[in-house]
């Protein structure tokens, strides 16, 4: 028996009358890549921001590496978010600090490191995602939209989690970029042993990078192998995984 | 001993047995046992990683650096088994080599200063680009004046183009929501100047010219001034933030591309709006400026009503309330065009937007108090 370091019990997530998530279960083990899907509205981001603890969910058990976030106080959370790292869909890099600033503020937080140290580990975390030394003195808004998507994975890296969560990591990428972006993820989930649960909607990242995938369909996730999922009955995960655009991949799992 | 090392020393030789959490989060325990090691003597050091519960890339990278330090010291630095996967990884991406999407890069070299450079060329450069910073922002200052007034002149001729409800909503936003904390002002300035005059004019027994001081200082100067004032830091600051975060979310850019002109729909009726609510703004601060003058001079001077305003029709010559009255529309130009001009010049980060709302407000009050100083000169010329 493998051992979910994340794990989702019974959620519930309401906005007024309208039910997003009603009794969701989820697990992602070590070691693997975890994929969530879902149509635009279904709860993907709401998920995401209940587990990360930006929200609190109406019911429901999130337990990260074993310890369940839901009933800690905002110190307990505090020591939780240093263990895992998060990069948002526009990357959410701090548009008034260099790079090499954005990397170092999440060490600068939970750390207490000398100069020299922080300047080179932050170099070290930007070299790791592919980025050129020179970018890290750079601004995000004079970074391209690649750039950024790395930039923001090194800051999510800043304090080596275990946990890497990516909302649509390779959105707004051409393909190329988003094919080399899976790479990079591939690369560095094997290399740092990492657990990525990465939000996507990009057919080509799911069958390139990820070992399960979740749907979220009618307020619960239906989970399982990428080889199996494409096989489950349901209508909407039929049309995700069967439709004209992923017909193709299916023939040719792993790119041409 | 800490539980991240266990130094066994041999003879002129030491054995780091490495244990614990080597991450990222444990970084200042492992500083401080690295640095307690005593290396008097040592000339080699064997290092066995095999025990180590969790070794990170921060915590490989701190062995390297230690491997490092150890070589510069002229001391041979081993492991016992295998190097830990974590610190090839380590050696691999500082060396250019292996991480997917990377081009190879040319190392750069950072420029050497001279002392030559530091003494005489670098103040001549800044000197240079501050005045060549200078001159364009003034270029850029007249031309955004000139798209300005070209918009207008267009939204005359085409009178749609004007957008009446947007002007509206400034009128509403600039104007009427700002009547409370103006009339306010004006009735606390007011009664200032009525008990500052008074305790002056009471030891010449003239206190009847206390109306006189209200009447004119509020109506010429005051009523307008700080009506001014208060609605650059209210309105100034909010067209720069307004239509800066625009510019930030690239809405500004959308409306371009969308074959709207940015001037036409952001920065015009806001312009028309203030030079609308300014004036109404100075005629309510003008009333309730010269109520508190009354209320002052009936409770501490103990002048009944009609002998204020009898004395106050004697006072004011007919342009007084005028001379006041048509420094608003100014004013208001003055304000909306800083305001606005700032905030289309905000790209890039936050911190611009937070810096140029700043300018904003400096600057329209700034242009409004030397707009009144040239008028003060003009009446006086023109003796009224």
């Amino acid at each position: 028996m493998r051992y979910p370091i994340l794990e989702v019990r019974g959620l519930v997530n309401r906005f007024g009358a309208q039910v997003v998530h009603d009794g969701l279960n989820m697990e992602v083990y070590e070691d693997e890549v975890f994929g969530i899907v879902g149509g635009s509205g279904a709860g993907k981001s709401v998920l995401l921001r209940s587990v990360l603890g930006l929200r609190r969910a109406q019911a429901g058990v999130i337990r990260i590496e074993g310890r369940d976030i839901t009933q800690m106080s905002p110190t307990q959370l505090r020591t939780v978010k240093a263990h895992y790292g998060v990069t948002f869909q526009e990357g959410a890099l701090f548009s008034s600090l260099t790079v090499l600033q954005n990397v170092q503020l999440p060490m600068i937080e939970h750390v207490d490191l000398a100069a020299h140290e922080l300047e080179e580990l932050a170099m070290l975390k930007i070299r790791l995602v592919g980025l050129e030394p020179d970018a890290a003195r750079k601004l995000p808004s004079q970074l391209s939209g690649g750039m950024i998507k790395r930039a923001a994975l090194a800051r999510a890296l800043a304090l080596d989690p275990r946990l890497l969560f990516l909302d649509e990591p390779t959105s707004g990428l051409d393909p190329i970029s988003a094919a080399e972006f899976d790479e990079l993820v591939l690369y560095l989930q094997k290399q740092l042993r990492l657990t990525v649960v990465m939000i996507t909607h990009d057919l080509d990242t799911i069958f390139r990078t990820c070992n399960r995938v979740g749907v979220i369909v009618d307020r619960h996730m239906e989970a399982d192998t990428l080889e199996r999922i494409v096989n489950n009955p349901h209508p909407w995960i039929q049309a995700y995984f069967h439709g004209e655009r992923a017909r193709t991949r299916l023939e040719h799992p792993h790119g041409a | 001993m800490s539980t991240l090392l266990d130094v066994h020393r041999g003879e002129g030789s030491l054995e780091l047995q490495l244990s614990g959490e080597w991450r990222a989060l444990k970084m200042p325990e492992i500083d401080a046992a690295l640095a307690a090691l005593d290396l008097t003597g040592i000339s080699k050091v064997v290092i066995v990683a095999d025990r180590v519960a969790a070794l990170d890339l921060s915590g490989a990278w701190r062995l390297r650096e230690l491997v490092r330090q150890l070589a510069s010291q002229q001391i041979q630095a081993t492991f016992r088994a295998a190097e830990p996967d974590q610190l090839r990884l380590v050696d691999q991406t500082l060396s250019d080599a292996a991480v997917p999407g990377r081009p190879a890069s040319p190392e750069t070299t950072a420029a050497v200063d001279t002392h030559l450079e530091v003494a005489i060329r670098r103040p001549l450069i800044d000197i240079g680009r501050s005045s060549i910073r200078f001159v364009r922002h003034l270029r850029h200052g007249v031309a955004f004046l000139g798209r300005v007034s070209v918009t207008f002149a267009r939204a005359l001729l085409q009178p749609h183009r004007l957008r009446p409800i947007s002007i509206a909503r400034h009128v509403y936003d600039t104007g009427i929501t700002a009547i409370p904390i103006v009339a306010l002002i004006a009735f606390l300035i007011s009664v200032i100047i009525a008990y500052m005059s008074a305790q002056q004019l009471i030891s010449f027994g003239a206190t009847i010219f206390v109306v006189d001081l209200v009447t004119i200082g509020v109506l010429r100067e005051l009523g307008v001034l700080l009506t001014a004032i208060i609605v650059a830091g209210r309105s100034g600051s909010a067209f720069a933030a307004e239509i800066g975060a625009m510019r930030l979310n690239e809405e500004v850019d959308a409306l371009i591309a969308t074959g709207v002109d940015p001037f036409e729909v952001l920065v015009l009726p806001r312009v028309l709006g203030l030079i609308i609510a300014l004036p109404l703004l100075t005629v309510i601060a003008d009333i309730i400026g010269l109520m508190g003058g009354a209320l002052l001079c009936r409770f501490l001077l103990d002048m009944p009503l009609t002998q204020f305003v009898d004395r106050v029709n004697e006072a004011i010559a007919p342009t007084t309330f005028w001379v006041g009255i048509i420094k608003a529309p100014v004013f208001a130009l003055a304000i909306a065009l800083a305001g606005a001009y700032r905030g289309m010049q905000v790209r890039g980060s936050s911190r611009e937007l937070g810096r140029l709302t700043t300018v904003s407000v400096v600057q329209s009050i700034f242009l409004v108090i030397l707009a009144d100083a040239v008028f003060a000169v003009l009446f006086l010329e023109l003796d009224v």
